[in-house]
């Protein structure tokens, strides 16, 4: 028998329960409670502390680690650089970068690249000079490229093992919870952020707004957040928002939409209850200004729209015609305002979008998807990566999720963009595999994938301008010549993997950037 | 039936539209080597269409080039040039009487030959765009058998006339039917004229349906997304069709009683009924509308 | 035909070609082609600009062509009005032998 620090007599050992642990006091075992229950004047419990700098230590981050960054403040975003800068000046080196994807305002990652900081990169996407540079053999470990669905699942099952998780957010309270939709530098849904926040070891946050405890609605809530970093700005809202996506106006780009609403509207698949995707190209968002209009004659609405969500299908929405919106991704101001206000457009994080390997991702009950490509081959293999060059240049994205979880999934793309063929004989980069790519639609005539017969006869009963596949790559490569063959070096600068963990494809080093030709 | 519903204008200087324009599907293409392309680059404009014309890949689109007038320095090298190209037809601009016609007819005939063309292949369209030329309009739609079509410039001509254009259009109204008037009476088509606010979609079907009604076989358009707007208000609807079958059919079964005075949905049927029916029919399987020839009332 | 001055044609717009020709002073062709093309259909580009010297006969001169996805038709035109422009030589131009 022995007294716990109550005084209570408790028994050493218990039948089914073994050995008791005394209770030692209150505050004993659960140091992050106040300790100070009685006082007015001591400050009150919060997670901010006063620069990156001393988050970094207090985390314990060390050379050799993994970090992660979301991508939610796109073109706009300061974070990454602003704590990349913070760790150089500190000194660390050989960390593991786990950037949800990179854009062009990442360049200045060469230099700590260069000078060691960096080791290796796991990332969706890269582009410009950052992008030219890695293309070039910037670095000895190649990158490793996966989709969006295929980080969550590296992230969940610990393939990608993230230590240190700097996430910068729109607004936040003390004690970490965070949303999107408020703030100065708004993003809207913070999908890809709230995976990370989930499964990393440590969370920072990065705030150019502190909002008021709690800061509710959350999309990242405390019980995940180690500390919270109030800085000056998160990101440029220039860059990390528009207004509004604005209708294409290229006669172009309003053709090929107009043809892929034709297609879905021929496809069987626009019924009552339809559910799509677009993506964020010119021709893709097009499609709903004359999807809009089918729907309004034929008297269909649609159960949900995935995305990449944009104005245009809050429009829809708002409208009657879209009975929910699922984003993970906002690309506008409307869009975060709506996130922020409708309690029907609803916030989802990348794991329960596109994760093949959980209970059920939201991308297997998709029916329509409309996606963009450089290049696609005459087995429909899809490349949005690599430019005619062989250069990095574009993101795996949702690519490769989409195309398989849908039931429809439709490639937009001009047939020659100025003389370069987008349907070729092979593509230099497979992000998605032919065998889950549907239907290409051209400028200049749609293609039918062999595996989908019933939707092939149903475009030609409604007289849509149908061939073959390898007829569009002989009209293109009549109009601009056959290209010379790409030509790589010897050196692998990165590593494509598949939604599923496996390895599609390898990117070599481009010679276009400076890299010897074998 | 040859379909001249939509004819899309193409500068002939620009070679991103030059190199697309069949994409947009319209019955002809119009490129262009007149008032779109300035002075300097008369030279450089035609060489580009002529090697389009010879290159590039337009399907079945009718591939029509305006060149500048015989009296200046470039008409007659522009003929030349788009005839050795192949060009299908020779679109003449501000023609006045039929000398015009004559003249640019010399020109060509001699370039057929030169060029080893079939005689009598290149065709040719004529713009009218002044008061004169409206007047003369009869003659000048009788002055070749190369003519298959007479246009109206609705800007030059209203400038001719001293006004501006409205939108309702009363100030061409007796041209726009002097020239149908003169293409029917020749044979020919009537091709109305250009509507330049391509942003205002409602305005420009509303002058699509006046230019059908008034006897216009199709219109210029400057932006590909006039094209779907013409093809549907100028393609017979399901109704319509199912309207005229109905009326053939019972005109062949009248002929087989041998019947005189038929009536279809309460109206009498004569000759100009049939006629107009059999044209609806032909319009509709020009469009691509599948005729099934079995229904019946 | 000779060339005595020089001269331009085409644009920078999309799809495109600005081709600038000059003379040249020793009897040879020289071909400066920049661009995105240049590295997967360069080789094209310039059999193009060789048979439409060699069409009107010229066996000297510069051509800088500043493409922005131009085809061979375009590269031929913009080319041969260029020419035209840099002789005083030019006659009529024979439609039926030009490429």
């Amino acid at each position: 028998m022995s007294r716990n620090a109550l005084g209570r007599e408790l028994p050493g050992q218990v039948n089914g329960f073994g050995t008791l642990v005394p209770f030692a006091g209150a505050w004993e075992n659960t140091p992050l409670v106040r300790r100070e229950k009685g006082s007015r004047t001591l400050p009150r419990l919060t997670k901010v502390v006063g620069s990156i700098e001393e988050a970094v230590r207090k985390v314990g981050l060390e050379n050799g680690m993994t970090i992660s960054f979301h991508h939610h403040l796109r073109e706009g975003d300061f974070v990454v650089n602003m704590v990349l800068d913070v760790l150089a000046r500190m000194g660390f080196r050989d960390l593991v970068l786990a950037p949800s994807s990179l854009t062009t305002c990442h360049a200045p990652m060469i230099g700590h690249i260069r000078n060691g900081l960096i080791r290796r990169i796991s990332t969706s996407g890269i582009r410009g000079a950052l992008a030219d540079a890695i293309s070039g053999g910037l670095m000895d470990i190649p990158v490793l490229i996966h989709s969006h669905g295929g980080r969550a699942r590296a992230v969940e099952t610990g393939e990608i093992s993230i230590d240190v998780a700097f996430l910068g957010v729109p607004s936040s309270d003390v004690y970490g919870n965070a949303n999107g939709f408020s703030g100065p530098s708004a993003c809207g849904s913070m999908g890809y952020a709230v995976v990370d926040a989930r499964h990393s070891k440590k969370t920072i946050l990065l705030t150019d707004f502190l909002g008021e405890y709690p800061n509710t609605p959350v999309s990242i809530h405390q019980d995940w957040v180690d500390h919270v970093v109030v800085v000056d700005k998160i990101g440029d809202p220039a860059g990390i928002a528009k207004g509004a996506t604005r209708m294409t106006r290229d006669p172009r780009e309003l053709l090929i939409a107009r043809t892929a609403a034709d297609v879905i509207g021929a496809s069987g698949y626009m019924e009552q209850g339809f559910s799509l995707q677009t993506g964020s190209g010119g021709a893709s968002v097009a499609v709903t200004r004359f999807l809009r209009d089918m729907m309004l004659e034929r008297g269909i609405t649609a159960s949900f729209a995935l995305g990449g969500i944009t104005s245009q299908i809050v429009k829809m929405h708002e409208e009657g015609l879209i009975k929910r919106l699922l984003d993970v991704q906002s690309f506008d101001l409307e869009a975060v305002r709506s996130l922020g206000t409708n309690r029907y457009h609803t916030e989802i994080d990348a794991s329960l979008y596109a994760n093949p390997l959980n209970k059920g991702c939201v991308v297997n009950k998709l029916n329509v998807v409309i996606l963009s490509a450089m290049e696609i081959d005459t087995d429909f293999n899809v490349n949005v990566i690599t430019g005619s060059d062989g250069v990095i240049r574009g993101a795996s994205g949702g690519h490769s999720d989409t195309a398989i979880g849908s039931g429809l999934s439709i490639i937009v793309a001009p047939l020659i963009r100025g003389r370069t063929p987008t349907v070729i004989d092979k593509v230099t980069t497979v992000i998605t595999p032919g065998e889950t790519v549907d239907v290409l639609v051209t400028d200049q005539g749609i293609a039918v994938n062999p595996r989908r017969p019933e939707v092939r006869d149903r475009l030609k009963a409604a007289r849509l301008p149908v061939y073959d596949i390898n007829e569009l790559r002989e009209r293109a490569e009549q109009a601009t010549g056959k290209p010379a063959p790409v030509r790589f070096g010897d050196k692998i600068v990165g590593i494509v993997e598949y939604r599923d963990g496996t390895i599609l494809d390898v990117i070599r080093q481009a010679t276009a950037m400076g890299g010897e030709e074998e | 039936m040859k379909l001249r519903r939509t004819m899309l204008y193409v500068p002939g200087n620009n070679s991103g539209m030059v190199k697309d324009a069949h994409i947009y599907r319209s019955d002809s293409i119009m490129f262009d080597l007149e008032d779109s392309v300035s002075l300097r680059e008369k030279d450089s404009a035609r060489l580009l269409v002529f090697n389009a014309l010879k290159t590039l890949y337009y399907g079945e689109i009718e591939k029509v080039v305006r060149v500048n007038t015989l009296d200046g320095p470039f008409g007659r090298e522009d003929v030349l040039a788009m005839v050795a190209a192949g060009v299908d037809a020779i679109r003449l601009p501000k023609t006045e009487t039929v000398d015009d016609i004559v003249q640019v007819e010399k020109v060509v005939v001699e370039a057929e030959k030169r060029f080893g063309r079939v005689p009598g292949s290149t065709k040719l369209m004529a713009a009218i765009e002044s008061a004169k030329g409206i007047l003369n309009a009869r003659e000048i739609a009788l002055a070749s058998p190369r003519l298959v079509a007479i246009a109206i410039g609705a800007e030059d001509y209203v400038t001719d006339l001293h006004t501006t254009r409205s939108p309702e259009g009363t100030e061409i109204f007796v041209a726009r039917s002097l020239l149908v008037m003169a293409a029917r009476a020749a044979g020919i088509m009537a091709i109305d004229t250009v509507y330049a606010d391509v942003n205002n979609e409602d305005g420009f079907s509303r002058e699509v349906r006046l230019a059908k009604q008034l006897g216009f076989d199709g219109k210029s358009v400057i932006h590909p997304l006039q094209i779907p707007i013409v093809n549907a208000i100028y393609t017979p609807t399901k109704t319509e069709v199912e309207k005229s079958l109905r009326i053939i059919a019972a005109i062949r079964e009248a002929e087989e009683r041998g019947s005189g005075v038929i009536s279809v949905d309460g109206r009498m049927v004569d000759k100009p009924i049939v006629e107009r029916a059999l044209r609806n029919l032909e319009l509709a399987r020009a469009s691509g509308i599948e005729i099934n020839e079995e229904v019946r009332s | 035909m000779r060339i005595t001055q020089t001269a331009a044609a085409g644009t920078l717009e999309s799809s495109d070609v600005l081709i600038t020709v000059e003379p040249e002073a020793d009897a040879s062709v020289h071909i400066d082609i920049e661009g995105a093309s240049a590295a997967r259909f360069g080789e094209q580009i310039r059999a193009v600009v060789a048979e439409t010297l060699a069409g009107f006969g010229v066996v000297a001169c510069r051509v800088r062509l500043q493409d922005k996805g131009a085809l061979d038709c375009t590269i031929r035109a913009r080319l041969s009005a260029a020419l035209l422009r840099a002789t005083d030589e030019a006659g009529p131009i024979s439609w039926e032998t030009l490429k």
